[in-house]
């Protein structure tokens, strides 16, 4: 079982909490009912998956979805060796068989053809054909499928398709309120309070410009990299610019709009 | 001084009293009694300034000035100015003198010689506005360069009509120099010698800054920050920072002089000066977008947090009072958000001393407030009267750490004007220095009056507000810049583009069309399906890929097994072959396609293109196009364009990209008219806007024309053919690809000036049917 030790979940991530989502997801996976997480990029989706796949103790395979992703990427290919054709399976097989969550991230980006193999998994029938190996897998009793996207900034061509969708439980997460958001950048940077707010305040602001020129607003994500590089000694201005402006956007009134921001936060 | 009089008494027997006016008076030789009456006081300036060199210059010049002929004013326009230009560019008359006096002989050698009164008369002013020698010497080339520019002649030889704009040019000179730098001037300058040249009373107008396009220039090449230029920073500004949004209305600062308007906002939205210069306040340099920012922090802090006050219970200055104390609590709950702003504020809020004014013979209450409203501000404050201390005490004590509200600052104004009211409050004389605070709006939002107000008072005129605008039938124009290649910038909003649905007419005429061509149909059939997206392409021989290719592995593995090196790239991957094109047709629609195809081009058994119109061949040839692209599944417009002068570009609009190639486009195709002009620019412009707002991997504007750019307004054929190319140069910025296809014979003269090397010219014009839709597949094959 040492296989499957290693895709566990050893040390606690650090997860605060929103709302009612940790018993929710328990409910769900104990039908084993498959989950769809929602929401923009580096409010927490990843770092939930991986809490709940600590806290229930279950093995947790990672998939990063992209474009150039094909079914076999998923399912498992034959490979070449001395003797003739090996088959090797897939990071979803390897989940079905093991009994482990499997974590789609950011599903959309791979094309919807790819993303039609997941279905058997994700009806009553819980079974993965692989029709290449002329294999049935019978999923594991432990198996879950999780998967996440971006409904925001993605073109109309990456939607997932209806039947997909229609396939799930769905969670919406968005960026924390402030003061939650707060606690969550003094613990992951160990900054003071206050400088923490200050932070979280400036990426509100970029917030408030979704859909004016931004794609996203400021991620919790990138707050909590301002407030370490500030922990290190960097200086707070500067420290916002790389980490909380530069990175967001490469327009220039937009830019100047956020530095402007960012200098009268600072007294 | 009575002008137009001619006076029969000869001055030059008057007598002074000063044995040193006397002697200039007689020095200057000069028999105008007007002059004569102010002689002496013009001397005691100047002798006051000049050592006796200077003098000897002065009266010489004056003297040459006298005897020009052209009555007692341009002298005395000299003598009382002189002194007055040579102390505002820094004292020394010497490289100056020379420089006015050539001026002068070039106006009376030209037929200009009415300008030189104007000139001398604003030439103080231009002075104190220029302040340095050189920086007059410029003015001067400028003005110069216009008369020689704009002097008319009969035979090209000698200039024989004044130049209608200069003495217009000298009258707004000193106006024109406090919005403009001397390169703006000359800027402007050299935009109303190009245009108007030929056109004295467009000219006139221009040079008096009566014509639109005059003003718009001066907007253009205006010092400062530009709203304008700055107004998507400051929506988004307003956005990010207070979560407000509100429509921004500039209004002008160049043309008010009496009156300098304040910013201020109502429910039509906020309204900001048109520019702002860089301020240099006491606590530093801050930038004109930094202003526009305090400006809409402030009238934000307004909407957030000001009530409405009766104005009917107060006094004038009660009322002055309660306004400076409402901003500043405004301003520091605006501070309590972003620590930042106080910086901003101070900088440009004014730092008045504490004993600037005298309060025996002025009015002080604006600068008591101003004081006041500083040591609100910034706790570091000089201050140390005890009866602001107490009030500012009384202030924060007030705001706490809550937001107060409008009626207690209004109470806690009532009492400090109590506490602190002087008699010479009522003084008609009111110090101004150093307290206005610009950056504040003018409260009229604060005010609820019950009874109409005589103090009141609005710069809009509350009739215009009430007149609503005009229904119209068709959109708005669109106004679009146009190129004037020969001074290297754009013409601002020179073309109005009025975009309007085209008629229609029937619709099965093109079914006829399209049927009459049914067998050229069949061919373009047979090439469509080839061009057809196929959407997925297998990719063999990869070392890496999704899949493994069978018939690969296994000789690779045979030849493994023989001992022979094995192909690695035994693995396959898919590529989707997805076309991704947007394309617009733009259809020339101008007078000359009304003309017949020449006889004698046409192929026997056509089915007789002989005696069709270039437009009905053109109306095949875009059916035929347009069922093609259907076919292929390209997202794809039609418009048409003619137009009349630039300002009537009609764009006309045949399909938009979501429409189907349905009847309703066909019986506007069918109704296809030409008349007028080809003002290719403004219409290449206006469908460039279309096209890059589309989101298509490759966007290609097909343009279909019989000839050149040209309109009736533009005399210069060169013109209109450059601004085309500097369209095609803004389109390809936007990612848009323009290709021209010319039925004009002789095009090759300039259409490759025009879109470089995407362009082709038919020849053959009866062709066009069955080219138009062979070279779209050949450009996105």
């Amino acid at each position: 079982m040492s296989n499957k030790d290693q895709y566990l979940v050893r040390a606690e991530p650090f997860y605060r909490a929103q709302g009612r989502e940790v018993e929710l997801y328990e409910a769900a996976y104990a039908a084993r009912l498959p989950v769809m997480l929602k929401g923009p990029t580096g409010c927490g989706k990843s770092r939930f998956v991986e809490y709940m796949a600590w806290k229930l103790n279950k093995p947790l395979i990672t998939v990063a979805c992209n474009e150039d992703m094909t079914a076999s990427d998923l399912v498992g290919r034959y490979l070449l060796d001395a003797n003739g054709t090996r088959w090797l399976d897939g990071p979803l097989t390897i989940a079905a068989r093991l009994g482990a969550i499997c974590y789609l991230d950011e599903i959309v980006e791979a094309r919807q053809d790819t993303t039609v193999v997941i279905h058997p998994l994700t009806d009553h029938r819980r079974v993965l054909p692989l029709d290449k190996k002329g294999e049935l897998i019978e999923a594991h009793p432990d198996f879950q499928l999780v998967i996440s996207y971006n409904p925001g900034y993605q073109s109309l061509m990456k939607d997932l398709k209806q039947s997909t969708k229609q396939r799930f439980t769905a969670f919406d997460f968005d960026y924390p309120e402030a003061a939650l958001e707060t606690q969550i950048v003094v613990t992951e940077s160990g900054v003071d309070a206050e400088l923490a707010a200050t932070l979280v305040k400036i990426a509100q602001t970029a917030r408030n410009l979704k859909g004016h020129g931004l794609d996203e607003g400021i991620s919790t994500r990138l707050v909590v990299y301002a407030a370490t590089l500030i922990g290190r000694g960097v200086a707070p201005q500067d420290a916002c610019r790389m980490a909380m402006v530069r990175p967001i956007t490469d327009d220039a009134d937009i830019r100047a709009t956020l530095d402007h921001a960012v200098d009268a936060s600072f007294p | 001084m009575v002008t137009g009089v001619r006076q029969v008494q000869d001055a030059r027997s008057r007598s002074y009293a000063h044995p040193q006016v006397q002697t200039a008076w007689l020095e200057l030789d000069c028999g105008f009694p007007a002059v004569a009456d102010v002689f002496e006081e013009c001397i005691d300036t100047a002798l006051a300034s000049f050592d006796a060199a200077q003098l000897d210059a002065y009266l010489e010049a004056a003297r040459f000035i006298g005897k020009l002929g052209r009555g007692p004013e341009p002298l005395l326009a000299f003598l009382e100015e002189w002194p007055a230009v040579v102390a505002a560019a820094s004292g020394d008359q010497e490289p100056l003198l020379p420089q006015v006096m050539g001026a002068i002989r070039a106006m009376q050698k030209s037929p200009n010689s009415k300008a030189i009164t104007p000139f001398l008369q604003t030439l103080a002013a231009i002075a104190r506005r220029l302040q340095s020698a050189e920086q007059i010497e410029l003015y001067i080339d400028i003005a110069l360069n216009l008369m020689q520019r704009t002097s008319g002649s009969i035979h090209g030889h000698h200039t024989t009509f004044p130049s209608p704009g200069l003495p217009h040019f000298f009258d707004q000179a000193p106006r024109l120099l406090d919005l403009l730098s001397t390169a703006g001037l000359r800027n402007w300058t050299d935009y109303g010698i190009r245009n108007y040249a030929s056109h004295p009373e467009r000219q006139e107008d221009y040079f008096r800054l009566d014509s639109a396009d005059s003003r718009a220039v001066v907007q253009r090449e205006r010092h400062g920050t530009l709203f304008v230029d700055v107004e998507r920073p400051l929506d988004l500004y307003l956005r990010a920072l207070w979560r407000d949004s509100e429509q921004l209305v500039p209004y002008s600062t160049a043309f008010d002089e009496l009156r300098k308007p304040i910013p201020y906002y109502d429910r039509l939205g906020m309204r900001v000066p048109d520019v702002y210069d860089d301020a240099h306040g006491p606590a530093g340099l801050v930038s004109g977008l930094d202003r526009y920012r305090a400006v809409l922090a402030h009238m934000v802090g307004h909407r957030r947090w000001s009530g409405q006050i009766i104005a009917d219970n107060y006094s004038p200055f009660q009322r002055m009072a309660v306004e400076f104390f409402e901003d500043c609590r405004i301003e520091t709950l605006l501070m309590r958000e972003y620590p930042g702003l106080r910086r901003v504020f101070l900088a440009l809020h004014p730092l008045p001393g504490e004993t600037e004014c005298d309060p025996e013979t002025t009015s002080c209450l604006r600068h008591r407030l101003a004081m006041l409203s500083y040591a609100l501000l910034d706790p570091k404050h000089p201050y140390t009267n005890p009866q602001l201390l107490e009030f500012v005490a009384r202030f924060h004590e007030a705001l706490g750490d809550g937001v107060s509200s409008t009626r207690e600052m209004a109470d806690l104004a009532l009492s400090y004007v109590a506490r602190t009211r002087r008699q010479s409050d009522q003084f008609a004389k009111v110090h101004f220095d150093n307290t206005v605070i610009d950056y504040r709006d003018d409260n009229r939002h604060l005010w609820q009056y019950i009874e109409d107000s005589d103090d009141e008072e609005f710069f809009d005129d509350p009739d215009k507000q009430n007149r609503k605008p005009a229904e119209s039938q068709s959109l708005p124009p669109r106004r679009y810049p146009e190129w004037d290649a020969a001074s290297q910038t754009y013409r601002p909003d020179w073309a109005s583009v009025y975009e309007a649905l085209h008629p229609s007419g029937n619709a099965a005429d093109i079914d006829r069309l399209l049927d009459k061509h049914a067998v050229l149909a069949k061919r373009l059939k047979r090439l469509l399906d080839l061009l057809k997206p196929q959407d997925k392409v297998r990719i063999r021989y990869q070392e890496e890929g999704s899949d493994l290719d069978l018939d690969v592995a296994i000789s690779s593995l045979i030849d493994y097994k023989s001992g022979v090196a094995p192909d690695p790239r035994i693995n396959m991957s898919h590529r989707t072959d997805g076309r991704n094109i947007d394309v617009l047709l733009l259809l020339d629609l101008s007078e000359s396609l009304n003309q017949k195809v020449p006889e004698g081009t046409h192929r026997a058994g056509d089915g007789g293109t002989a005696g069709q119109t270039v437009l009905e061949l053109s109306q095949e040839a875009v059916s035929l196009l347009a069922w093609a692209i259907d076919c292929l599944g390209d997202p794809f417009a039609i418009a048409g364009f003619h137009s009349n002068t630039r300002h009537e570009v009609r764009y006309q609009h045949i399909k938009g990209f979501s429409e189907r190639w349905d009847d309703g486009v066909k019986a506007r195709l069918a109704a296809m008219q030409a008349g007028w002009s080809t003002r290719m620019g403004a219409a290449l412009r206006h469908a460039g806007h279309y096209l890059s707002a589309r989101k298509a991997d490759k966007k290609i504007l097909l343009l279909l024309t019989d000839g050149e750019p040209a309109d009736v307004d533009v005399t210069d054929p060169g013109h209109l053919r450059e601004d085309a190319r500097k369209a095609v140069e803004e389109l390809a910025a936007k990612g848009v690809t323009a290709f021209c296809l010319s039925l004009d014979p002789k095009a090759d003269d300039y259409v490759r000036d025009i879109f470089g090397k995407r362009w082709r010219v038919l020849d053959r014009i009866e062709r066009l049917p069955e080219t138009l839709p062979t070279l779209y597949m050949e450009l996105t094959r």
